[in-house]
């Protein structure tokens, strides 16, 4: 299996000097199943790039999982070249909006309204197909399974397993682990914390013997505090997980718009050397940041 | 028993979806939700006081689209699932419907329906939390409590003259609301309130309460009897209106567990003065009408 990164830049794209070395696009990963089936992990504007790419083998026929519809993950799909040619075949995968009541097939119709872009979904000539997923519910492609499993963020959005002859690697989509809403003192605070620690329980469970995660990290520790509910995760937080769950590489993405090159790398080595200060397990994990156009073999 | 064929069931089923909400839960949601940093556990607090919005998210979080490993049985557990923005966001839809009107062509008076609802939802937790530690969540029992009579407020809404007659006979003939109920429309709102409950595929236990609170020969449970002793008790105290008086002569529920001595199981429970001044407030139920 191999893991390409095409956009790992959070909320918005960010081009320019300053983010040349990781990258300003938004929120794509390309995976390939070792049957080279096809798998495509959000459609930021890193996807555009990606289209760009694959023009080069027809015809195309991919399975796209939306973690979730926010615009930094879905911005880049009206301009997936690929929907335009007919013999190519697109399948959609995402999660069930009970705020809107619908499936991932409004992802479409809502962002290609007609003064909002000049093509309407009638008129893209591939194949389009939408399947609404279930959570914890397996989907086959090719050789690989892609499990979706649900995680925090302002909206529902799931997080994707990939399992593929025996090796792994987990998205986290957008996600804040899951925090308290009643402050230490308030009744209700240890009864929340206990559905809060089974639910990570759960979802620690769900990714046992996992090989690579690839997690939202927008945040420092630091930075956090004041973005309680955001619906993102941490540096820090995130080098914590990766060795609970004694994965091989931790990827940390989604990184900060306003964040340089520079600064990215001085927080994350900051992040690193506070962690270093704790205990590790006997097998510690490698520690990356995500960059555009990098690729795992695993 | 059922005169509820598939399609009114269905009929019922959609319509509820469609309905509003109490006044203060309607009110309090749109003031906290102007402000972006509202408090979560604010939120929390005004849902599970009002039973069509708890209701609601019940049904949104036990659907078939998120097939959780186990049933969801509160409003502070569905946050930790959904996310409170998503939780806020539903709230925002519920109370954009309108608020229910206090009264109705049934003549049924949903704001001491509500009182009623909440105070044996609290009584009910307490009991549980008294008598029945280890046997039963008295979470579940105060879900229990304010989701219990659910189907009188949807008959009062969707079917207000057959529940209105209901009512009279009720008065009339000096028999328990249920039966009444079962005489004049059917079916009793105890059936009805399950069906709705069953269709969005809640927890078997707190259907069960809700279809059998009025059933002798329902099997007992320790969420049963505590809902069942508080639905007494609130009904003895005089505390708000399920529509369905005391009768010196009911049997105790659950003389097993709590004796037959209701003033005994007050007395026990200490001063619910705190817990009825609340549910008062939040029905907006002012004391003088209580009193008359």
């Amino acid at each position: 299996m191999k893991v390409r990164f095409w956009g790992v830049r959070g909320s918005i794209p960010s081009p320019g000097a300053h983010t040349a070395r990781y990258g300003g696009n938004t929120t794509c990963i390309e995976v390939r199943s070792d049957d080279n089936s096809l798998i495509i992990l959000d459609a930021g504007s890193g996807i555009f790039p990606l289209a760009q790419e694959l023009l080069k083998q027809m015809p195309v026929h991919v399975n796209v999982f939306m973690t979730h519809t926010h615009w930094d993950h879905i911005q880049g799909l009206p301009f997936f070249t690929q929907l335009y040619i007919p013999g190519n075949s697109v399948r959609i995968h995402g999660g069930y909006d009970v705020v809107a009541g619908r499936g991932i097939e409004q992802i479409m119709d809502v962002q290609l309204q007609y003064s909002y872009f000049p093509v309407r979904e009638a008129e893209m000539k591939a194949e389009i197909e939408y399947k609404t997923l279930a959570i914890g519910v397996p989907v086959a492609v090719g050789d690989a399974t892609v499990t979706p499993l649900m995680l925090n963020h302002p909206v529902v959005n799931f997080g994707y397993r990939i399992d593929c002859n025996g090796k792994s690697v987990f998205f986290t989509g957008d996600h804040e682990p899951w925090p308290n809403i009643y402050a230490p003192d308030d009744e209700g605070y240890d009864e929340f914390q206990q559905m809060v620690d089974a639910q990570q329980a759960q979802l620690d469970d769900a990714l046992a013997g996992l090989d690579v995660l690839i997690a939202d990290s927008s945040y420092t520790t630091a930075e956090y505090a004041s973005k309680i509910g955001w619906g993102h995760g941490t540096l820090e937080g995130n080098i914590a997980w990766g060795r609970r769950l004694g994965v091989k590489q931790l990827i940390c993405t989604h990184h900060e718009p306003t964040r340089s090159d520079d600064e990215l790398e001085r927080v994350f080595a900051a992040a690193l050397a506070n962690a270093a200060m704790t205990s590790v397990g006997p097998h510690e994990p490698q520690f990356l940041l995500a960059r555009e156009g990098m690729e795992l073999v695993l | 028993m059922s005169a509820l064929t598939p399609e009114l069931e269905r009929k019922l089923g959609t319509a509820v979806e469609r309905m509003p909400a109490f006044p203060r839960s309607v009110q309090k949601i749109l003031e906290l939700t102007r402000n972006i940093n509202c408090l979560p556990k604010e939120l929390v607090v005004v849902i599970e006081k009002d039973p069509v919005m708890t209701m609601k998210i019940l049904k949104v979080i036990n659907s078939a689209y998120y097939g959780l490993p186990s049933k969801i049985t509160s409003v502070s557990q569905s946050v930790v699932y959904l996310g409170i923005n998503t939780i806020k966001n539903l709230a925002l839809g519920f109370a954009a419907v309108g608020i229910i009107p206090r009264m109705n062509q049934a003549g049924f008076d949903v704001q001491r329906y509500l009182l009623h609802s909440l105070v044996v939802a609290g009584v009910a937790r307490q009991l549980a939390t008294q008598s029945a530690r280890g046997e039963v969540d008295p979470h579940d029992c105060y879900i229990a409590g304010l989701l219990h009579d659910f189907g009188k407020v949807v008959f009062a809404q969707f079917m207000a003259v057959e529940f209105r007659d209901a009512l009279i006979h009720c008065a009339e003939h000096s028999v328990p609301l249920h039966e009444a109920e079962a005489e004049v429309i059917g079916v009793d709102h105890g059936l009805v309130g399950a069906l709705l409950a069953k269709r969005w595929a809640f927890p078997e236990p707190l259907i069960d309460c809700i279809r059998d609170h009025h059933n002798p020969l329902a099997e007992a449970s320790a969420m049963m009897d505590c809902l069942r002793v508080a639905d007494q008790i609130v009904r003895y105290r005089e505390i708000g209106d399920s529509g369905n008086p005391w009768r010196e002569a009911e049997v105790h529920a659950a003389p097993e567990r709590f004796g037959d001595d209701l003033e005994a199981i007050v007395t026990k429970l200490g001063s619910l003065d705190k817990l009825v001044e609340d549910a008062m407030m939040f029905a907006q139920v002012a004391k003088v009408q209580e009193e008359s």
